[in-house]
């Protein structure tokens, strides 16, 4: 039982770690963008424009336009807990507990698929 | 414009705080904030509250899962059911009229809220049974409860109802980008019988990848607008910091009771919403 509990521990450790990188290299981006937007009250392109597809988003990321360095930002933000359930069937293979892997892996593919109908549409 | 960015800031920390105590993800309060008091297109509400979603649901779960509220295992298994559920709302939204969204989405709000009220006096759910797929699948735990200053084991029941609802809620987040938390949580506290902060820090682990399933579609249809979404990641992500340091030191009948007459008043806002439109 000891055994099983440290184990736990360090699947909530790690998790708990990823996310927490995740979140804070998301906020510092929006932050930087949102501050320069604001700042100077330009956004990097014309009237309400903003940038919608992803190589839009990184030529806009890479001429340091604010918009899309806010885009870039958000995007990490939802890729955060899509990456959360990769690591998680890591962490999970690391614990030999096949029949989560096998439950998180399914979801992990499931939310693939979406993305990729997402990309699609 | 830096003042409007402000007023969102001050908005989505609140909504973050709420969001992270009741397990809601904070969508709840955005959406109708951001279209009533902002007068901004339901379109970029939507596409802003599904990113406070996401925010309230990572930024609580960095707490919620070093604590071990969050029990991880049955977030993992009910996140199929909502997941494949926020794929069908995302791709059937454009066939549904949001007037009659509105008023199911808040009846439904409405009937949560009264189930909820039968259940006020209840601190620790009692006597529950273990569901032998339960055993199976390891979902009973244990956490620590900073408020009654003492060690909680839970089992788990209900796992059927508990997986049905929860793809209802990923199809209504899918559809709406909001309310996903507030199906979550009654599942897992009225089907599933799970102590309430477990289903609250549950729900705010789970919401995240049920949001993130249709955020993408969502962003490639340029519904995410960066000066009205950019305020409201850096304003949830600093409110669910704090409501998780408030939300393990309060009692569940606490919680419970912010909880009713947030759902209450939310029903009405969509209800009335649905019909004026």
């Amino acid at each position: 039982m000891d055994k099983e509990n440290s184990k736990i521990d360090e699947m909530e450790i790690i998790i708990s770690n990823f996310l927490r990188v995740g979140v804070l290299l998301s906020a510092i981006i929006v932050f930087v963008g949102l501050t320069m937007y604001l700042v100077t009250g330009i956004s990097g392109y014309s009237g309400s424009y903003f940038p919608a597809t992803l190589s839009e988003i990184f030529r806009g990321f890479i001429a340091l336009k604010p918009y899309a360095i806010i885009m870039v930002g958000l995007i990490i933000l939802i890729l955060t807990p899509v990456f959360r359930v990769g690591v998680s069937i890591l962490v999970f293979i690391r614990e030999k507990d096949f029949l989560y892997v096998k439950i998180t892996t399914l979801v992990f593919i499931i939310l693939l698929i979406s993305l990729i109908l997402g990309k699609v549409e | 414009m830096t003042a409007l960015a402000l007023q969102i800031l001050i908005l989505s920390i609140t909504a973050g705080i709420f969001g992270s105590i009741l397990g809601l993800g904070g969508g709840i309060i955005i959406t109708p904030a951001l279209t009533l008091l902002f007068g901004i297109d339901i379109k970029y509400a939507i596409g802003a509250s599904i990113v406070s979603v996401i925010a309230t649901s990572s930024g609580a779960a960095v707490v919620y899962i070093k604590d071990k509220i969050t029990n991880i295992r049955i977030g993992m298994f009910l996140e199929i059911a909502t997941t494949i559920g926020a794929i069908t709302g995302a791709f059937i939204s454009g066939l549904i009229n949001p007037k009659y969204l509105y008023i199911i989405f808040g009846l439904l709000l409405l009937y949560s809220a009264i189930a909820m009220l039968q259940k006020k006096s209840q601190e620790l759910p009692e006597n529950v049974e273990n569901h032998p797929l339960a055993n199976k699948l390891k979902l009973n735990s244990s956490y620590y409860d900073k408020a009654l200053k003492k060690n909680i084991d839970y089992n788990v029941t209900g796992i059927y109802g508990g997986f049905g609802m929860m793809y209802v809620a990923g199809v209504i987040s899918g559809l709406l980008g909001i309310g996903s938390g507030i199906f979550k949580v009654m599942a897992m506290d009225l089907f599933m019988k799970l102590p309430l902060k477990v289903s609250s820090a549950t729900s705010n682990f789970m919401i995240g990848v049920t949001a993130a399933a249709s955020a993408g579609v969502y962003l490639l249809r340029g519904d995410i607008d960066p000066k009205i979404a950019a305020p409201v990641a850096l304003g949830v992500l600093i409110g669910a910091t704090i409501g998780t340091k408030i939300m393990q030191n309060l009692k569940s009948k606490t919680i419970r009771m912010i909880f009713i007459p947030v759902l209450a008043f939310v029903s009405i806002q969509m209800i009335i919403k649905g019909f004026s439109k």
